[in-house]
């Protein structure tokens, strides 16, 4: 395991040295001089000097791909330019919320998916099935954002007053908030690394909430999630729907099957403890392929619901040309995106013991 | 025995039918439910583009004096008094008539999908051919750097393309086109290392054609299978990626009729005009729909693999 874990990492490196080189190669054929993108149109050429000279523009592109390699690896993505402050804080602040909407809507899409796709398969042909592929298509047809919009009116308005409302936007409900763990446990010396860790986990206010057992402020958390991850979910839960479909229709057909239905199992034992092993591994790869989807999903979808996350801060960062912003933020996420395709890959083994490391 | 002989014998010999096997794709094609419902819906996506001019009731950009902004769709037959003016999907919020918005924005989304689908399938042919043909180094450094690009969320690298080339619909669609190269790209390689060594491909060659020749008359018609699917699927995400781009502002700009630009500007009127976000979502979903079912009954009517299941 160990040894196939190791060979996995290092088949990974040229793809992480890809991933930042590509985000690097991206800054630097900015349109323009960036002295005057970022300076502004009425910085002398003495200004100018001093500013690439400053942030080592006047050396060689590997030196500087070097220096961007080095600062990375350092957890260092530079200032924002247009907040003055380090871009890894700014990271800190914004990503638990990304991340919360996008594995809430993982869970969701999964655990649906696969249960409509099971659904599907075993009544093949039935109303049930026609009408869930149908879903299915029109699913991964629609518009992340669109869906988020008509979600927050059919359950904020439609629905006011009723039991269901659900509140469109926000990421508490206003009144509520939940201190800092750093503050909580008395952790305010912690510095880099560990004080990083620690701001990230009390900024995921669920995680925060449920280990300071605030259960008030989790609940709500909770709340304001359901819509964001189900908008976000939907498109995921169509393709995993359909894969859990074609994989366990696939499946259903061989002869172990008939087998297994022969010694007089019942249906139940058959699918889930016999079918489903095998239908598995192509449904775990899908799931692994759209979590890119998930997380460009909850990118998108901030700015429907109002949340505090990398989405919203992105597009803001791309209007100011805070280009740091945007850089840092591209690679981090392509690089959750290639380590949650690394683990889909490590659980293989798990799911089909053929597979020797 | 004797009778089927004798049956033979009393058929005409003009009933057995003889397909190629494009006709045959052709007959699964048609006969595909989905693909029936996905060719529907393109068509009329189709027509009302081409004849957008003389559907379209107003002009899709100049405002209407004499309306109410954002007022509700107002349909005569359904009950809406006889005095006031038509306008069946509403005003938006400049006092445009939706429907007119929405009339000109099918041009605007079959477009996009099409010109970006060519535009990568152009670079990823050139590249995949590169590839195939030069192998070693050259080979993998294209195919390294092809990895590299589909190892990012594929909306995330157009939104950090677009946020270098700077806000607007050529560079959004440059930056979904660029993203989309690399499922080009290896197609094509697939298919130029797949004939590269066959005989008839080194007959054509001592016989003097060119290696732009041997791609066009050999490469491409073996991978014209999965290149149609392909594009036809790329098309439908295509279409999804530039709505999404315009929805943050980072692609088309007001006040052109683009269907996500016109649900981002009205992104906070969900709640007292609804229709305004209710229609452009319905239009960009159907005509991601028709791509889509289109695409999955190409699929299945060129899979050789499949033919034999059903």
């Amino acid at each position: 395991m160990s040894q196939f874990l190791i060979r996995r990492l290092i088949l990974l490196l040229p793809v992480i040295f890809g991933i930042t080189f590509v985000t690097f190669a991206l800054a630097r054929i900015l349109p323009g001089d960036p002295c005057y993108a970022i300076l502004g149109e009425k910085a002398t050429p003495e200004q100018c000097n001093a500013f690439r000279e400053r942030e080592g523009l006047n050396d060689p592109i590997l030196v500087q791909f070097g220096r961007y390699l080095g600062d990375i690896t350092r957890g260092n993505f530079g200032e924002s330019l247009k907040d003055s402050r380090p871009v890894t804080q700014i990271m800190l602040e914004r990503l638990p919320m990304t991340l919360e909407v996008t594995l809430g809507a993982m869970l969701f899409s999964t655990t649906f998916g696969i249960l409509l796709g099971i659904i599907s398969a075993v009544r093949r042909n039935t109303a049930v099935d026609v009408g869930t592929m149908l879903g299915a298509n029109i699913g991964v047809s629609m518009p992340v954002f669109w869906l988020g919009l008509m979600l927050a009116y059919v359950f904020a308005i439609m629905l006011k007053e009723t039991p269901f409302w659900i509140p469109p936007s926000g990421r508490l409900s206003s009144g509520l908030s939940i201190p800092p763990l750093a503050e909580t446990y008395n952790l305010q010396n912690l510095s880099g690394l560990w004080g990083a860790i620690v701001t990230f986990a009390s900024n995921t206010v669920t995680f925060n909430a449920l280990i300071t057992g605030n259960f008030e402020v989790l609940r709500d958390a909770l709340w304001h999630l359901i819509l964001p991850c189900v908008a976000v979910g939907t498109i995921p839960l169509s393709i995993i729907a359909r894969m859990t479909r074609s994989s366990l229709l696939e499946v259903l057909g061989l002869d172990y099957i008939r087998t297994a239905r022969a010694k007089g199992l019942i249906e139940r034992a058959v699918i889930f403890k016999h079918a489903m092993r095998n239908a598995m591994l192509p449904i775990v790869t899908i799931i692994g392929l759209s979590f890119g989807g998930l997380l460009s999903g909850a990118v998108l979808t901030e700015t429907v619901f109002a949340l505090p996350g990398v989405g919203t801060q992105l597009v803001s960062a791309i209007f100011s040309r805070d280009y740091s912003v945007v850089q840092a933020f591209t690679v981090v996420i392509a690089l959750i995106f290639v380590f949650v395709n690394l683990i889909v890959d490590l659980s293989y083994v798990f799911l089909d013991p053929r597979i020797r490391l | 025995m004797a009778s089927s002989a004798t049956s033979l014998q009393l058929e005409p010999l003009n009933t057995i039918v003889s397909r190629t096997p494009l006709q045959n794709a052709l007959r699964r094609f048609v006969r595909h439910r989905s693909a029936q419902v996905g060719m529907a819906i393109l068509g009329f996506l189709v027509f009302v583009a081409i004849f957008a001019p003389l559907l379209a009731p107003h002009d899709p950009i100049k405002p209407i004096r004499t309306v109410k902004r954002r007022s509700p769709p107002c349909i005569h037959l359904l009950g809406c008094p006889a005095d006031q003016p038509q306008h069946f999907f509403g005003i938006d919020g400049n006092q445009r008539d939706l429907l007119s918005r929405i009339i000109f924005g099918s041009r605007l989304s079959l477009e996009i999908g099409v010109a970006t689908v060519t535009f990568a399938i152009v670079i990823g042919t050139v590249l995949g051919a590169v590839s195939g043909y030069a192998g070693g180094w050259i080979d993998n450094i294209i195919m390294r750097l092809m990895d590299v690009l589909l190892a990012f969320p594929s909306l995330l690298l157009s939104i950090a393309i677009v946020a270098v080339l700077g806000p607007g619909l050529i560079n959004a669609l440059l930056a979904i086109a660029f993203v989309s190269i690399p499922v080009y790209a290896r197609i094509i390689r697939a298919s130029v290392l797949q004939v590269k060594e066959q005989d008839f491909v080194s007959a054509s060659r001592a016989l003097g054609s060119s290696p732009i020749g041997i791609l066009i008359s050999h490469v491409l018609p073996n991978a014209v299978t999965p290149l149609i699917v392909q594009a036809t699927l790329g098309i439908a995400s295509a279409i999804l990626d530039a709505a999404a781009l315009s929805f943050l502002g980072l692609g088309a700009a007001p006040p052109t009729p683009e269907w996500g630009l016109m649900l981002g500007e009205e992104r906070n009127s969900v709640f007292n005009a609804p229709h305004l976000v209710f229609i452009p979502g319905i239009a960009i979903m159907l005509t991601v729909l028709g791509f889509n079912l289109i695409g999955d009954g190409l699929r299945d009517a060129l899979d050789p693999r499949l033919v034999n299941v059903s």
